[in-house]
């Protein structure tokens, strides 16, 4: 069996960055396992700008993006396999791939790196009335027709939800030519990013119908037509509000799944929130030397934090093969982060005070929107510190530094962070 | 000239044709569909009913125990997934429970074997997530789970790789005797044949019409399911009914062979022969009803919703299945609902007894080979892996990551006596996109292989039936510049 320091699954942005960045910190066996034909996962379909503007200062397309972190990682001795696809991770980290031309095969790692990033919610999961013709289909999958294998998916389209990928999409099935007849969300929020409702529904007069559902897809082959409604309080539709439209194909933007059926079958404890696995501050997963970043973990919205994220999880990697980090496991004091009001989930999820240097990062969601607010932190009842924030919303991942000094004051070990509203 | 016409390819036309081609006959198959198994074949609770729900001395009661009896033999012969996983019909009260004993008087007379009636206690023991508002249930370990459409296809397929000829996209639109023989226009095609047999499911009593007199209108039954992800497919290990009543036969829950759990169905009257859609409604009540059963189905993990419409026919409850009594050589398989999957190879050998009596010469061939459908290399042995590795390293691409289905398992089925035209015939024949992603990342890799084995350019591929196409052209930039990347 081939020994390796570390074995990062996927070579989207996440394992590319935590590659390099295990590399960076002294790592040299380095084995980077790709499913696909080529490095940068989801990237490479998402032909539009504004990534790197956190990270490289610049807007770069996806495939620019994750051209830079492959150029990196070619820099490095790190060992790329494509067209392979991990089948097992036993908690021991033995690594089971297969590929058509090694077959199937097994290598020891001394720390895994979880970067198989997410998919994407469909119609069976939503559940929507009506008959299944063709032309019903994930944003994503639409964008890999279009940008990838250039073809076009439709003629009038109706989207249903409003992540980053359906408002993107909007934007890109106009500019091919095609009617992008609205865009309907069941929440009262848009799911996407700002610039995204501006620059890609605004800018091209699609209309955004908030607490809106597809109550009917009609069409026995092909879809032919949609109904939509107005969803009240609780979601369920208001009669008499129906609209039609007159569709061909219908775009699904209803949400992405952290993609864990490794994990879970390695034992990884994986948090119902993120549907991710529960991290420490190192990103380090319930097995230890196995850690997971990037949408793997939880969806992200902006890549900058991916790569963050991930090179994070590297550098940990890499430290824990040294074995520096290793013998005081379960031992240690841990801090418990705890969700309070309006706030989704935290990332990480437990917090060891003796690995940090200065600060650590926690990054959250918070469940509605917000004009004027604070995100307090608390423990034991006692308010530890504040942080003003103006808008905040669903859509947008907040993140907030705690410095060291504050996590010696965790009574109990548990650190609370709630969102609230702030009159002005 | 054929011999026999079956008119429809569904489990019973493929059973029909499967149990014909074993003799020295020549079958034609005529299918108004792009492939076979698409009507209610592919959508229904995907069981095997013991037999102790029609009424004893029915051609139904006989046929069900009969073909449940027959079909383990059958699918391990044409390697089809079956796993007889027992059923418990559940009671909440007295009364549910005198419905128990009268299913299991019933079964004893329609020869159901094992069939007893449960404890609440001895209930919970092989099923212990059951609700505890049960008071007891009937116990068949002869009742099955199995892939319907697995069965319809490797039954077409032997009957094809066996002389049968299959002719698809071909609606049938006139019959016409000509004396001695009939004329059948089904699409481009024009089949003389000496016999027929209907089994046009849901269209079957427009084919009957169209030669003999009208007796029975097929008024089709929809039923809605749910299926979750394999998460859930170990939630209970029999197949579990409620005591019929008020509300029918009733929401059964039942892993899937595919390691799946489906829920389902309702019963309603269905707007036409073809009306799969799903409704709020039909899904809720599926929902609360199976709930009853037990607390634990996680509804949120659903992967698929579908329906199914039965061919129920209008004046009797019984199968229809006999040669016309205005007719000559013409044998209608009709209004077969549920349990007509189960009844289905019983079905066949009594269509070709009926075809017999009315002067069919049947012989059996010196030879028959089975069609026995290809091992998945996730389900291969180790050395059974390391062999199909290879002869093509295909099998080590995995294209369709939630089910593990491999490039070299789609060729596989792409080389089969009745290939497939679509993706979701793919799915069909291999589960690639049966998952949970529901084919959002494999669909368009499906597509590609298709396009590229068939030959055919990727915009006419379609997702399942002719005229469910995929792609509206190509794009401004077209796919010469991606072909530069």
């Amino acid at each position: 069996m081939k020994n390796y320091d570390v074995v990062v699954i996927g070579a989207g942005p996440a394992g590319l960055a935590a590659a390099c960045e295990a590399y960076q910190n002294g790592a040299r066996k380095i084995l980077v396992v790709e499913r696909d034909k080529e490095p940068g996962g989801i990237l490479n379909q998402c032909i539009h700008n504004g990534f790197g503007l956190h990270y490289f200062k610049e807007e770069l397309t996806g495939p620019e993006y994750a051209g830079r972190f492959e150029d990196m990682l070619k820099k490095t001795d790190a060992e790329l396999m494509l067209d392979t696809m991990v089948l097992q991770i036993s908690n021991d980290r033995q690594v089971t791939m297969m590929n058509p031309r090694q077959g199937c095969f097994t290598v020891q790692a001394g720390a895994v790196v979880l970067a198989m990033g997410c998919r994407e919610r469909t119609r069976g999961a939503i559940g929507i009335p009506g008959t299944r013709p063709s032309g019903i289909l994930t944003a994503g999958a639409a964008q890999r027709y279009i940008n990838v294998e250039g073809y076009m998916v439709g003629k009038r389209v109706l989207i249903l939800g409003s992540g980053d990928i359906g408002l993107i999409m909007a934007r890109r099935l106009t500019l091919e030519g095609a009617k992008v007849l609205a865009c309907v969300e069941l929440m009262p929020y848009c799911n996407g990013l700002n610039r995204n409702i501006v620059q890609c529904l605004n800018d091209y007069n699609i209309p955004l119908y908030l607490s809106h559902t597809i109550t009917e897809i009609k069409g026995k082959r092909r879809v032919e037509g949609a109904t939509v409604s107005e969803v009240d309080k609780n979601r369920k539709p208001i009669p008499g509000t129906e609209k039609y439209f007159d569709c061909d194909t219908i775009l699904l933007s209803v949400g992405l799944i952290p993609e864990n059926e490794l994990s879970r079958n390695a034992g990884i404890k994986i948090d119902p929130r993120t549907k991710g696995p529960v991290v420490y501050e190192n990103m380090e997963t319930s097995i230890p030397g196995v850690f997971a970043s990037g949408n793997v973990l939880h969806v992200h919205d902006l890549v900058d934090f991916v790569t963050a994220e991930s090179q994070h999880a590297g550098a940990a990697a890499a430290e824990y093969c040294k074995q520096k980090t290793e013998g005081k496991a379960g031992s240690e004091p841990c801090i418990k982060m705890v969700c309070g009001s309006d706030i989704g989930y935290t990332v990480p999820q437990y917090i060891r005070p003796e690995r940090i240097d200065k600060s650590v990062d926690v990054f959250f969601r918070v469940r509605r929107n917000f004009s004027t607010s604070s995100l307090d932190v608390t423990s034991g009842g006692q308010k530890l510190i504040s942080y003003p924030r103006g808008h905040m919303a669903p859509g947008e991942m907040e993140h907030i530094t705690l410095p060291k000094q504050l996590l010696n004051k965790a009574a109990g070990g548990e650190i609370t962070i709630s969102a609230k509203e702030v009159q002005k | 000239m054929y011999d026999v016409t079956v008119i429809g390819c569904g489990v019973i036309g493929a059973g029909i044709a499967y149990e014909l081609s074993h003799y020295a006959l020549s079958v034609a198959v005529v299918e108004k569909e792009n492939d076979v198994a698409c009507g209610t074949t592919k959508a229904n609770s995907a069981i095997v009913h013991a037999g102790y729900d029609p009424e004893p001395g029915t051609k139904m009661a006989r046929l069900n125990v009969e073909g449940s009896n027959m079909m383990e033999g059958l699918c391990k012969k044409l390697n089809v997934f079956y796993k007889k996983a027992g059923s418990l019909v559940i009671a909440f009260d007295n009364s549910d429970m005198d419905i128990l004993k009268e299913l299991l008087e019933r079964g004893k007379q329609n020869g159901v074997k094992d069939l007893r009636i449960l404890t609440k206690k001895q209930t919970l023991e092989i099923e212990p997530g059951l609700s505890h508002e049960i008071v007891g249930s009937l116990y068949a370990p002869t009742a099955a789970i199995i892939d319907p459409w697995g069965l319809c296809i490797a039954m077409a397929q032997s009957a094809v790789l066996n002389g049968a000829k299959l002719f698809l996209n071909s609606t049938v639109g006139e019959i016409t005797d000509e004396g001695g023989f009939y004329r059948i226009k089904a699409g481009n095609n024009v089949i003389e044949t000496k016999y027929i047999v209907n089994a046009a499911g849901t269209f079957a009593d427009k084919i009957n019409n169209m030669v003999a007199k009208p007796f029975f209108r097929i008024l089709p039954v929809k039923g809605e399911y749910y299926i979750l992800d394999k998460s859930e497919g170990s939630l209970v290990s029999h197949t579990i009914f409620q005591a019929p009543g008020k509300f029918g036969k009733g929401v059964l829950i039942s892993p899937t062979v595919h390691g799946n759990l489906i829920v389902g169905p309702t019963a309603d009257a269905a707007e036409g022969p073809e009306d799969t859609s799903v409704t709020a409604q039909g899904l809720e009540k599926v929902m609360k009803t199976a709930l009853r059963s037990d607390t634990h189905v996680n509804f949120r993990e659903s992967i698929r919703n579908f329906a199914g419409v039965r061919a129920t026919a209008d004046t009797r409850s019984d199968f229809i299945i006999d040669a016309s009594p205005d007719a000559p050589r013409f044998v209608n398989a009709a209004a077969i609902k549920s349990p007509g999957l189960s009844s289905s190879p019983a079905i066949a050998k009594e269509v070709r007894s009926i075809l017999e009596s009315i002067g069919l010469v049947c012989e059996e061939k010196d030879f028959f080979t089975d069609y026995r459908r290809e091992t998945l290399f996730k389900l291969m042995t180790a050395e059974e892996k390391e062999k199909a590795l290879k002869s093509n390293p295909l099998y080590g691409r995995v294209i369709c990551r939630c089910e593990t289905i491999t490039e070299g398992d789609i060729r596989s089925v792409l080389n089969g006596p009745i290939p497939p035209v679509s993706i979701d015939g793919v799915k069909r024949r291999c589960n690639a996109g049966m998952g949970r992603c529901q084919g959002g990342f494999c669909g368009p890799r499906v597509h590609e292989i298709l396009s590229r084995e068939r030959k055919v350019p990727m915009e006419e591929i379609v997702q399942d039936r002719a005229d469910s196409y995929l792609l509206t052209g190509e794009t401004k930039m077209g796919r010469m510049e991606n072909e530069k990347l």
